[in-house]
């Protein structure tokens, strides 16, 4: 009835996951009751989880990913305190718990917490930059971020209903298959990585075909944002790189389901194909990481030094030239795995090359700062630290670009060191100063600027303790996922990096307090205009937040930077353009859709994972018949009257009559 | 959410993919369009079929001969069927067909270059004797 | 780009009265076009279509990953059956008669349609679902036969590429007849509404990407793999 799922698999001989799974459910269990009492079940449901408007799904996708974000730094924390007492002795995780959470660990952090916070800022950003009023297919875009949710919930419930994979976040055969991990552990994983997989590639068709196809009249592509230049090679990657996730590990899925042999010992399986096949993505996906990343601190450079970017086309060329050799540098992550010199060589040379397209960008954001006026809010403090983090991490990548240097150096810490300096540096610092920059616009009052100042300066410094501790342990010789450590000389740094781990706690910490503080003071850190930081693109022209419908008219673009030339002419003429013709409009309805599929997808996940083939079924037709239900509504969208328009317009209008009255400008 | 186009009016500077009547005054649109595909698409197969169960052509280049074969069937396929054309109406259509052909090409070549390498370096001495046969 | 609208001499003028006389893009050439080009956001079909094109170059991606894996394990029969063993050209001849034909009249569809004809619409829609579900039949057959030859999927490497290339094929296959099922529904019960027009493109361009993907499967598996 229940497949293989019985009582046992509740960890209750295991205190540790017993315990965060019943502080976590203790939590949920009190937001839930909180909720209910305030009456609020309603207004959520109405506004934000049957909601198909792009802003408040962005919202929601950062809000999961920050919490897997979480997540997946307790799980570091337990890893780098654990590896420190783990030296001669077995420390207080056991092997087979220790592999769960170094796996549970890169898969949360890369696929929940990364991907969700990356594709929510590009969700919330790009309709407005564009000057348009949603993403070419809302009701996909609700369908993918539930996906991405149901998928995170399955790797959650692995934590207290049965077990998590032992294979790593890319579970390589034979340790994967079903011989060698007979578990759910991998199982989870697969149907976790799968579910999300398509939210994810929905989200790439949605925002490629957004950017090509729908922005404002007058917004050619060489007039974008570079933003949406960036989202727009990343979501092509997307695209192009999600199916190859799919069908690999669809692959390593029949293995251990039906007994085929892709990747099996025996019967001709080979298990390089596994490694090749999955670095074919993986290469790729840290680009997706980056790219948004790197349209972020274009924004934000060119915002805080009060100057257009330097050199947009050559950005763009750039950004191009970094999306298609992505594809080309795959092997750099195996080169030790026996493919030869010749092999090895191309490959190592087209990894150098592919530094080139972010040494311009480098060198376009340090020349756009040179001459300007640079502010140092908190949204250009991540950004600079992102300069110098990542320029060093990217060094270290072409160190270990060269096959040699590869050999000594691949699977240590050097390379744990590594790719965590590109992707915090980058990734995480791109995606703190993307909210920093933008919460105005999506939560109408500013964030707490000295709380988030604190914020940086502890996690930038924390950072380089861990990581610094990481890197000269590579060179030591460590390797990485070492359950215990037998070497009295990597003593020391391993008990550094936990200073610096509980330094970055602090960083952590202020960001929850910066929150905290921001919402109590939210009256007097309130955004009145719309354009907190005197903004260059579109999204500036708008309230903040801004009406479900974004812009009451489309706006007209005339050149690069559309909202900064209006807002020139604004002030040189001491008057706002004239009051826009008003016609009526319409906007698509909200829709229970994407919720109630991913519900069905959970439980399609869950049954999978466990064998109970009827609930298989069941969860098919459920989602069949969900799918049909909204493919046979009538009302796909809903009219938005005139008044209505004209009356966000007026607001809109008065707050910058105001703030020219005030002397705007300056 | 369009604010002009309530009635999917055709727009003359760019096409969907498969939009059926954009190459309708050429040869390749309308029903003419979708008769001379089904003949060229049905002689392609018989070509491949033929040449590949032939004793006639010389085996080293049945191979290349049914790729060229393939390639030009899945021409016929794009052009009669699908209604890809190169006018820059299409422009987008044809770009994003390139950028996901040069993927594919990359992704079967490159791991095929890769795997052959691989398994290349992980022969057994038993294996070397049997390719030398 | 948009040189088929372009009248002699007025190019120029427009260049130098933007001031850009090295047409470096900036002022904007007056590219009107809507999705494209500045004319504004295109409209619903173009976006839709255009959208599903999109899916659709990821679904072909998704395919050449059971292409190369199928490539790299064509030579791995463990002592088990080969291609030439197993694979006759004839039967294949024949799924590929089908699956061609049932793309022709997906086109004739796609013509009715453009005439708003319901009756004709249906008729070959119905007689495109028949053909593709004659392909699977066959398929369906040739799978079956096989693995009571002890020749499935779990025999060797070569045949788990084999049934999960094919079988991933024969599986969209399934999901656009279950697709085309819908939407014949829908098509009777709402008639040529913009959103059911949306969808037949799109399944137009899902139904034709089929069979050029079985073009490549029937050349690398069977065509090639019977001469191994």
């Amino acid at each position: 009835m229940f497949g293989k799922l019985d009582w046992s698999a509740i960890p209750l001989s295991e205190p540790i996951p017993i315990l965060a799974g019943l502080a976590v459910m203790l939590a949920i269990g009190g937001v839930l009751a909180w909720i209910t009492v305030k009456g609020w079940w309603p207004y959520l449901w109405r506004e934000w989880i049957t909601s198909v408007d792009h802003k408040r799904i962005g919202i929601m996708y950062c809000l999961l990913g920050l919490v897997m974000l979480v997540r997946g730094f307790a799980d570091a924390i337990m890893m780098r305190t654990h590896q420190a007492v783990a030296v001669h002795g077995p420390g207080y995780l056991p092997p087979e718990h220790y592999d769960q959470i170094f796996s549970a660990h890169g898969t949360i952090m890369i696929f929940f917490g990364a991907m969700p916070l990356v594709i929510g800022i590009m969700n919330f950003v790009i309709p407005l930059q564009l000057g348009v009023r949603d993403v070419a297919f809302p009701t996909l875009n609700s369908t993918g971020f539930w996906l991405t949710a149901s998928g995170a919930l399955l790797v959650n419930l692995s934590l207290v209903i049965g077990e998590f994979s032992r294979a790593g976040w890319l579970p390589y055969p034979p340790l994967s298959e079903r011989t060698y991990s007979p578990g759910v552990g991998v199982d989870y994983y697969l149907w976790a990585i799968q579910i999300s997989g398509v939210g994810t590639l929905t989200a790439g068709v949605n925002l490629v075909t957004t950017i090509l196809k729908m922005r404002a009249p007058g917004m050619s592509y060489l007039r974008m944002p570079m933003f949406c230049w960036t989202s727009l090679a990343s979501n092509m990657l997307i695209v192009a790189a999600f199916p190859i996730l799919t069908a690999t590990l669809a692959m390593l899925t029949l293995d251990r389901y039906l007994g085929f042999h892709f990747f099996t010992n025996d019967a001709g399986g080979n298990q390089m194909m596994f490694v090749n096949l999955i670095w074919a993505w993986g290469h790729p996906e840290v680009y997706i990481l980056i790219l948004p990343a790197f349209g972020i601190f274009s924004e934000v450079f060119s915002t805080f030094s009060s100057k257009p970017l330097f050199g947009y086309r050559s950005m763009v060329a750039a950004t191009l030239f970094i999306c298609v050799v992505s594809f080309t540098v795959w092997l750099h992550h195996f080169f030790t795995m026996g493919a030869g010199a010749d092999v090895n060589a191309a490959f190592g040379i087209a990894t150098s090359i592919i530094a080139v397209g972010t040494g311009v960008k480098i060198y376009n954001w340090l020349f756009t700062m040179y001459g300007g006026r640079v502010r140092f809010e908190t949204p250009m403090l991540w950004a600079l630290g992102f300069m110098v983090t990542f320029v060093i991490g990217g060094m270290t990548g072409v160190l270990l670009a060269v096959p040699p240097a590869d050999f000594m150096l691949h699977n240590s810490m050097f390379l744990v060191a590594h790719f965590h300096n590109v992707i915090i540096g980058g990734v995480v610092f791109g995606v703190f100063a993307g909210i920093t920059y933008w919460f105005p616009k999506a939560f109408g009052f500013r964030l707490h600027e000295g709380w988030g100042k604190a914020a940086f300066w502890f996690s930038i410094t924390g950072f380089v303790i861990v990581f610094g501790c990481l890197y000269i342990l590579g060179l030591d010789g460590m390797t990485r996922r070492l359950q215990h450590v037998e070497v009295d000389e990597w003593v020391p740094w391993l008990w550094i990096s936990v200073g610096g781990v509980g330094v970055m706690i602090l960083g952590v910490v202020c960001q929850f307090v910066q929150l905290a503080v921001s919402i109590r003071q939210r009256d007097r850190l309130r955004d009145e205009t719309g354009d907190p930081w005197d903004g260059r693109s579109l999204e500036w022209s708008t309230l903040s937040p801004p009406p479900h419908f974004n812009f009451a008219v489309l706006p007209d673009v005339h050149g690069e930077e559309a909202y900064w030339s209006t807002k020139q002419r604004a002030i040189e003429h001491d008057r706002l353009a004239d009051e826009p013709e008003y016609k009526p409009i319409h906007m698509p309805r909200n829709s229970p859709t994407g919720f109630i599929t991913a519900f069905f997808t959970t439980a399609i996940g869950f049954a999978l994972i466990w064998h109970i083939w009827w609930l298989v079924i069941v969860g098919f037709l459920g989602a069949y018949a969900t799918f049909v239900a909204f493919a046979w509504r009538d009302q796909e969208e809903y009219d938005v009257p005139i008044e209505e328009l004209r009356e966000a317009e007026r607001a809109r209008r008065a707050a910058r009559q105001a703030w020219l009255e005030q002397g705007a400008g300056a | 959410m369009n604010d002009a186009t309530e009635q999917d009016t055709v727009d003359q500077q760019d096409s969907a993919p498969g939009e059926e009547h954009i190459n309708d005054q050429e040869p390749a649109g309308g029903l003419r369009g979708y008769l001379i595909g089904l003949f060229l698409a049905a002689l392609l197969t018989a070509a491949s079929f033929t040449v590949a169960g032939s004793d006639f052509f010389w085996k080293p280049s049945i191979p290349a001969a049914l790729i060229v074969l393939a390639v030009a069937q899945m021409g016929v396929h794009l052009v009669f069927f699908l209604h890809i054309t190169t006018g820059p109406d299409n422009t987008n259509n044809v770009l994003a067909l390139a950028f996901g052909v040069l993927i594919v090409v990359l992704v079967i070549f490159g791991s095929l270059w890769i795997m052959s390498h691989l398994n290349h370096a992980a022969m057994t001495p038993d294996d070397m004797i049997h390719t030398m046969r | 780009m948009s040189t088929a609208t372009a009248q002699p001499g007025t190019d120029d003028t427009r260049r130098e009265r933007h001031g850009d006389p090295h047409h470096l893009g900036r002022s904007g050439k007056g590219n009107d076009a809507t999705g494209r080009g500045e004319g504004g956001p295109a409209s619903k079909r173009i976006i839709v279509g255009y959208g599903f094109w999109i899916f659709l170059l990821s679904d072909i991606i998704l395919f050449s990953g059971f292409f190369a894996a199928y490539a790299v394990l064509v030579g791995e029969t463990a002592g088990g059956p080969t291609g030439r063993e197993l694979f006759s050209l004839p039967y294949v001849g024949w799924e590929t008669v089908l699956l061609l034909a049932s793309s022709f009249t997906c086109g004739l569809a796609s013509i009715a349609t453009h005439k708003r004809r319901m009756l004709q619409t249906q008729l070959w829609l119905l007689v495109t679902g028949l053909l593709g579900f004659g392909f699977l039949v066959m398929e369906g057959l040739e799978f079956r036969h096989m693995i009571a030859e002890g020749a499935g999927p779990q025999r060797s490497a070569f045949l788990s590429a084999f049934f999960a290339l094919v079988g991933c094929h024969g599986f969209h296959v399934g999901i656009g007849l279950l697709w085309l099922g819908t939407m014949m529904a829908q098509l009777r019960v709402k008639g040529f509404r913009p959103a059911i027009l949306r969808r037949l493109l799109c399944f137009n361009l899902f139904w034709h990407a089929l069979d050029i993907i079985w073009v490549g499967l029937f050349t690398i598996v069977y065509l090639l793999g019977a001469g191994l």
